[in-house]
């Protein structure tokens, strides 16, 4: 099996993100000797964290330049612990910060990368990882013969690692110079527009029905928002939105809790939750292309014809959706 | 301070298709891709409004397009595009499908740019979209920027901010719907566009008129590109059975429903 250097960042707070202990736990079952290399402002409480992880030797490149996300200081750092390790196979979580960081070190390494990988196991003894290609419409199967091979994984994989004592953790010096890039801060949207919540059990999506003439040829965007936050707040669910709801977003008729941000499909996110239930969306290909990993789908929909009706959900109620959800908030 | 933007973008199947996977002589492919309606990849597209919006903004500064793909089909995509936006298109030609390798195009389009005459690499923006809606890897631009020596990169950006210094604030999305902030310098370096905050333009036939002066040559003149799957090994490819038994609930009391709705969320 192939020797393999597990790869994560810090947060904020110096601790592993859940991506980091699951890709961990991954990469522990699928590959051989085990190297953690971690990045960050300090990197022992990290290390400290997964201590028990098994690794032949815990690296890490720490320091003020590697606390913040950026691009020349994290792809330096990644560079300089693959060659300190040289192992056959790099795994780290896919989260922003790798994502962009990652591919410029596996060239910068020699190496190949695949991203957004959704299984890895073995067959036959060679190390194989599953992805999606025209987002989300085909799923394949793949190896390669390059090496190092990067990956980066998509959380959810497994269980997050748990295993902590006290580290050693071998420090890897990199040079910091020439750094172009200040990284000012993170900015969270204001707290009612913090609708995004990856932890969610349930997605809930709203389709440009929301802001239509209704039967009462009355467009009722009040209402509209009333019902949407209610829910939210009740159920603490997260937000998805279509593109044709953000569209007219952006041409001024405002949800104001809403943004591009929220967009669910084919050029918006592909969340992950156990529950999803849409309302007042039609269900159209390029919007449920981002429902492929939502396992329960609900929808309520005036058209009895639309999306939803030809295998893209479990149930759908034939309703006006203000009147249900109305409803289903008094309940809550 | 002026820039060069040189953004990179080229076609996907119409999503409103439906796709399937067949066998090809070199690995997986579309069936009948070549007959396929194709469209601006969206976020390289949202990378193309956002480059023109901003030359407009910083007089002096110029917009190259740099396009790989089959040559008759780009031709096809320029007539849907070239009336948006003002740019030099920079045409190769080559395959342009989800399970070519990152690392290949990524070599064609640094090799091309590399070759645009009148390019100021201090001067140099290389936008792209943050991944593209075949491949979907956010990889191929932070190749293209390693190749052409850029060590500022940006993915998934929403916002680009200019100063008159040449500098600019940057605006990155990360994870549960935030920001990151960040100052740069200025030119070189890469920005993978998410949606921008751009609608997108109207048609204006005289800037297709403009366009199609460095269109036609541009097309004629691309130089074939080997690209390729690499050293991928596609063991298999499969369109996953997703169709659902759909109970259609119709009807029946708006009380009824929610109650259903409720049990459901709280089981
Ligand atoms: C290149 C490209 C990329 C795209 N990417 C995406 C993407 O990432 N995400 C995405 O979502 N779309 C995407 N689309 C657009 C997609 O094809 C659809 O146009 C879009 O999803 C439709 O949004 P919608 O269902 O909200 O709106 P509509 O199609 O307008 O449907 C509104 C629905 O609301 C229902 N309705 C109205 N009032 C009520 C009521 N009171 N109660 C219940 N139901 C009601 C109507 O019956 C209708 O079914 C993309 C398209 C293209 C071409």
């Amino acid at each position: 099996m192939e020797k393999v250097l597990f790869i994560a960042h810090t947060d904020a707070d110096g601790n592993l993100p859940k991506a980091a202990l699951e890709t961990l736990t991954a990469a522990k079952a699928t590959c051989g000797d085990l190297t953690v290399g971690l990045i960050g402002a300090d990197v022992q409480a990290a290390a400290d964290s997964i201590a028990e992880c098994g690794a032949e030797a815990i690296l890490g490149v720490s320091g003020d330049a590697f606390g913040a996300s950026r691009y020349s200081t994290d792809a330096a750092a990644i560079e300089a612990l693959v060659k300190q390790a040289a192992p056959e196979v790099v795994i780290a979580p896919n989260t922003a910060r790798f994502a962009r960081s990652m591919p410029g070190a596996a060239f910068r390494c020699g190496g190949k990368i695949d991203t957004h990988i959704t299984g890895m196991f073995r067959e036959g003894g060679k190390l194989e990882v599953q992805r999606w290609y025209y987002r989300q419409r085909m799923s394949a199967t793949l190896s390669r013969e390059a090496r190092p091979w990067f990956l980066l994984l998509e959380g959810g994989l497994a269980e997050a690692f748990s295993g902590a004592g006290s580290a050693i953790v071998q420090t890897v010096d990199v040079a910091v110079d020439n750094v172009r890039t200040e990284v000012v801060g993170v900015q969270a949207p204001d707290s009612d527009a913090q609708t995004i919540r990856p932890e969610a059990e349930v997605l809930f999506v709203a389709g440009a029905g929301w802001m239509k003439k209704q039967a009462d040829g009355e467009v009722k965007i009040k209402d509209a928002e009333e019902i949407i936050l209610g829910f939210l707040d009740k159920t603490q669910a997260s937000l998805g939105s279509t593109k044709s709801l953000v569209d007219q977003e952006a041409e001024g008729d405002v949800l104001n809790f809403m943004s591009h941000m929220n967009q669910v499909g084919q050029t918006g996110s592909t969340p992950r939750h156990n529950k999803g239930l849409a309302t007042c969306c039609h269900g159209e290909e390029p919007h449920t292309v981002g429902w492929r990993f939502i396992n329960e789908r609900r929808a309520i929909s005036l058209d009895a014809n639309c999306g939803w009706a030809q295998g893209k959900a479990d149930v759908l109620y034939i309703a006006d959706a203000f009147e249900v959800m109305k409803k289903v908030n008094e309940l809550l | 301070m002026s820039f060069h933007i040189v953004v990179c973008g080229s076609l996907v199947p119409d999503p409103l298709q439906t796709l399937e996977p067949m066998q090809g002589p070199t690995g997986p492919a579309l069936k009948n891709e070549m007959m396929l309606p194709a469209v601006l990849d969206p976020w390289a597209g949202h990378a193309l409004f956002e480059a023109a919006t901003l030359a407009a903004n910083v007089p002096g500064s110029k917009v190259w397009l740099v396009s790989l793909g089959p040559k008759a089909k780009l031709q096809q995509l320029m007539m849907s595009i070239a009336q948006k936006v003002a740019f030099d298109l920079v045409a190769v030609d080559g395959p342009a499908g989800g399970f070519l390798d990152a690392f290949e195009t990524a070599e064609a389009l640094a090799g091309a740019i590399d070759g645009i005459a009148g390019l100021e690499k201090d001067k140099m923006l290389l936008f792209g979209g943050c991944a593209s809606s075949s491949r979907d890897a956010s990889v191929t631009m932070q190749l293209i920027g390693e190749r052409l020596g850029i060590t500022d990169q940006f993915l998934a950006v929403d916002e680009l901010k200019p100063e008159a210094d040449g500098s600019f604030q940057i605006m990155e999305r990360i994870e549960a719907g935030e920001y990151l902030v960040s100052k740069c310098a200025g030119a070189p370096a890469m920005v993978g566009w998410a949606t921008g905050n751009l609608p997108e333009p109207p048609n204006n036939p005289q800037v297709g008129m403009q366009n199609m002066r460095t269109v036609m040559p541009a097309l004629q003149q691309a130089k074939p590109a080997q690209v390729g799957t690499g050293d991928v090994n596609f063991t298999k490819v499969e369109v996953p059975q997703q169709r659902r038994e759909t109970k259609i609930v119709k009807d029946t009391p708006v009380e009824e429903i929610a109650a259903d709705i409720v049990a459901w969320l709280k089981g």
